[in-house]
């Protein structure tokens, strides 16, 4: 069922790194040194989960009423474009592996359109926080029972949030980046470490929303 | 080299994601109160593991990476659970003076 | 010898090419190491300088020298040098870059480009530091309490904060290589338990460096945010607390204490083989025990915050796994005494420096226990007692053991023997520095001197003159080291391959080594240390 391919040894033979004795042994080092990476992002956004974790647990109301304040539209539609990303970026990968140079750049190509297009739609959320004064720090107007809890809560929305769009931000211009490097006839066959390592980036992103969603916009209609 | 994952994989993993966003964002409508956080994180849960699993390609990776997984999991539990028991306990016992 | 042309593939590594583009675009995990080596040493003297400042401040109970808001700025910096820009990267980056894969039989490490990155990254982290030095300094300790430090300092704590963060990238892109590296790239037959030690003690660092630096980058950001927001996560104003901050900030922070110290036993370990000719005692005690350490350290930051407001279940919890965590290193104590016992000694300089770790990281661990014990704690906290303490195993352990490393690597790296009779006296003198220093600081503690303060009451004044003569010794101790090595450069024995008859893979090749470490790559057919073996002709 799961097809193997064979290198052609002198392809095999440029693309090897002098420490390294096989293409193989390369490839699982970079891919352990990916997963350790990630295990890094992984603790990052962990410090801002811990902080979640306090305040929601000791605000739980001001944190139900403020996620009742964001919508969950634009929650519910980033989430079915994130996850379609990040088929399309499976399916990159594979065209990589398989040495299909078209179906990669097209793959690649529409996966970072639909990065660009969460951060577009994204970024309009944002832009009604700021119309309705719901941005702690810059523009908070909210008066109320629990407004400070509330502001606590959209802090965290906006750490959070914020954090992804930008890992997500360093994605889409990564792929951009390798699309035009694609063109040239990169990355294909035995050389598709880099497309695939990319592509455990964008799913390890892509974790990070759908945490996101329930914590944040799920949490508030469901209490 | 990795093995090449049919396209069928993935597109049945991807309607599988989707269906599970469906179904959560559905139940928070329901408004299950007490226990609902802890389902939408349990199917969010599910969906990072279809990800981790088939998309991430942990299904087919070398022991060592997937302990690597399982311990980043194992060390934000730890950092979250530590400073939670902090946070919740700082009612119980008292000490002298305080 | 110019008339004899060397082919490019025999000429060691620093003479494979005398350009400086060559060594600024090098992929060469011995070059790296180099550039670390000058770049530590440079911030080493930068946080010296302060330590002097201080100490010389403390002569007299109303400052001899500064003021309390610049004793602020030097401390903060001190603190902020030593542990970010030396004590963290020193062995990892200089030792472990240059040894790690000659140790194992590899030509380099798993990533050499991202290696060489994380140098440069290292160097934009110390420019923006050092920037905010010059730029007024920064008040708020190493330790960037909140709220203090989020909303009262007015000095350049972002600076200092985006110094601190860009550097994490150096030290987990370090760990990241070396954890690759140990798993992927050991020579054939070289199995986890052929390692010497301090592969496991790097390995053992690399998943502490890897695990714990994001948090702390975490933590920076919130403090940079609510600066620039004025609202943050760590605000009262808002129902915040400002121990969350401590939390994330000693989650990381004491790991890396570890970090410190780990990489510091590991070199112990192989000093203590080398001198001793015989094999660790207990070689896989002593492994897993660098693992116990590591994941051990995680679960223990709590003990930071024992009087800072945490709950008293909490302080409980963490006062029990704190002596938990004391076990691992003193069954590396034992066994290092164990392997002493009955051995070919011979007092080499790096041996003193080992002998003198030995001694005076126990002192400073088992005042460690007595911190982690709540009832002394409360007496001794933010005293005089916690600077002893942890400067006894930073200084008097890490430090010692970076200095027996470098002497012991000194002919691998440079082809130099360094000058026995000035490498034993720059010892002793160090030592005797280091007590007279510090040991009246733990009496000053436990009288009552609180740390962080310039002006005292008058009694404590004798112990603290004590202090700073000992820190004149020990400032002679290290400058000794500076002058004789560097001068070994010109001046020193050609080393052979061996000078020291150690066992280990990286003795296996000349001094310097090539460019790509080993004309054939090497087979290991046995156990580490194996001097019996190697005695019996085997």
């Amino acid at each position: 069922m799961i097809a193997r391919t064979r290198p052609a040894a002198l392809r095999a033979r440029e693309a090897l790194g002098e420490q390294y004795s096989t293409l193989e042994q390369q490839h699982t080092a970079s891919e352990l040194g990916m997963w350790i990476f990630l295990a890094t992002e992984l603790m990052l956004f962990g410090g801002l989960f811990t902080a979640y974790a306090v305040y929601r647990t000791v605000y739980s109301a001001g944190f139900a009423e403020g996620s009742r304040h964001l919508d969950l539209l634009y929650g519910a539609v980033n989430t079915a474009i994130l996850l379609t990303s990040s088929l399309t970026m499976a399916l990159a990968v594979r065209a990589a592996q398989l040495g299909q140079q078209r179906a990669l750049m097209r793959a690649l190509a529409v996966t970072a359109i639909l990065g660009l297009l969460f951060l577009a739609i994204k970024a309009a959320e944002y832009q009604k926080h700021f119309a309705e004064g719901m941005v702690p720090g810059l523009a908070w107007t909210y008066q109320g029972p629990l407004a400070t809890q509330i502001e606590l809560f959209f802090f965290a929305y906006f750490a959070m949030t914020a954090l992804h769009s930008v890992h997500l931000g360093v994605g889409v211009v990564t792929v951009a980046v390798i699309t035009v490097l694609a063109r040239h006839g990169a990355f294909l066959g035995e050389r598709h470490t880099p497309v695939e390592m990319l592509g455990l980036y964008w799913h390890f992103v892509d974790v990070i929303w759908i945490f996101l969603v329930p914590l944040l916009y799920l949490f508030g209609p469901s209490s | 080299m990795d093995g090449v994952i049919p396209v069928r994989v993935h597109v049945v993993v991807w309607l599988v994601l989707l269906l599970l966003a469906g179904i959560n964002l559905g139940l928070s409508q329901l408004r299950l109160g007490g226990w609902s956080g802890a389902l939408a994180l349990l199917i969010a849960a599910l969906q990072a593991l279809l990800i981790a699993l088939f998309l991430m390609h942990l299904r087919w990776s070398p022991a060592v990476v997937r302990i690597i997984a399982v311990a980043a999991l194992l060390w934000l539990v730890i950092l979250i659970v530590g400073t939670l028991d902090d946070v919740l306990t700082r009612g119980w016992l008292s000490a002298p003076g305080r | 010898m110019s008339a004899i042309a060397i082919p490019r593939r025999h000429r060691t590594y620093l003479a494979v090419d005398y350009t400086i583009r060559s060594w600024l675009l090098t992929t060469d995990h011995k070059r790296i190491a180099v550039l670390y080596l000058v770049s530590i040493t440079l911030m080493f003297l930068v946080g010296g300088l302060a330590a002097t400042l201080m100490r010389l401040s403390l002569l007299s109970p109303t400052s001899a020298l500064v003021d309390s808001e610049t004793y602020n700025k030097l401390f903060t910096m001190h603190g902020v040098v030593m542990v970010w820009f030396f004590l963290i990267p020193s062995i990892p980056s200089v030792l472990g870059n240059f040894i790690v894969p000659l140790m194992i039989g590899a030509r380099d490490l798993a990533f050499p480009r991202l290696n060489l990155l994380s140098w440069y990254i290292y160097l934009v982290g110390a420019i923006f530091t050092l920037f905010a030095l010059v730029n007024g300094g920064v008040d708020t300790g190493w330790t960037f309490y909140t709220p203090f430090s989020t909303s009262a300092s007015t000095t350049n704590v972002e600076a200092v904060a985006a110094g601190i963060f860009i550097l994490g990238f150096s030290s987990i892109l370090t760990g990241m290589n070396f954890i690759v590296t140990i798993h992927r790239l050991r020579a054939p037959g070289l199995t986890w338990f052929r390692l010497p030690l301090f592969l496991w003690s790097t390995y053992a660092t690399s998943v502490i460096l890897v695990l714990a630096t994001p948090v702390l980058g975490i933590a920076l950001l919130l403090i940079t945010a609510e600066r620039i927001l004025h609202v943050g996560f760590f605000d009262p104003a808002l129902g915040g607390d400002p121990l969350l901050f401590q939390n994330l900030f000693w989650f990381y922070s004491h790991p890396a204490v570890y970090i410190m110290i780990l990489p510091g036993m590991g070199v112990v370990s192989e000093l203590i083989a080398t001198f001793a000719r015989k094999p660790v005692f207990g070689y896989t005690f002593v492994a897993m025990a660098s693992v116990a350490i590591a994941v051990l350290g995680f679960l223990v930051w709590g003990h930071h915050m024992f009087v800072a407001g945490i709950s008293t279940h909490a302080a409980l919890m963490f006062s029990a796994l704190s002596y938990l965590v004391a076990i691992p290193s003193a069954i590396k104590v034992f066994n290092w005494t164990a392997t002493l016992y009955r051995g070919a000694i011979t007092l080499h300089t790096p041996l003193l420096y080992a002998l003198g770790f030995i001694g005076l990281f126990t002192i400073g661990g088992l005042t460690g226990l007595f911190l982690a014990s709540l009832g002394l704690d409360v007496q001794v906290h933010d005293t005089y007692f916690v600077i002893a303490h942890f400067h006894y195993i930073m200084v008097g352990g890490m430090v010692m053991a970076y200095m027996g490393g470098l002497h012991y690597w000194w002919p691998k790296l440079t082809g130099r023997m360094y000058s026995e009779m000035w490498g034993r006296i720059a010892a002793v003198v160090i030592f005797i520095g280091f007590n007279l220093t510090f040991f009246p600081q733990y009496i000053l503690g436990y009288l009552g001197m609180p740390r962080r303060y310039v002006v005292y009451p008058p009694e404590f004044q004798t112990l603290h003159v004590m202090s700073t003569a000992g820190a004149s010794i020990l400032a002679v101790g290290y400058f000794l080291p500076l002058v004789y090595l560097l001068l070994s450069l010109r001046l020193g024995k050609l080393a052979g391959p061996n000078p020291w008859g150690a066992t280990g893979l990286e003795w296996q090749t000349s001094s310097p080594p090539p460019k790509l470490n080993f004309p054939t790559v090497p087979v290991v057919t046995g156990p580490p240390y194996d001097y019996v073996g190697r005695a019996a002709g085997r």
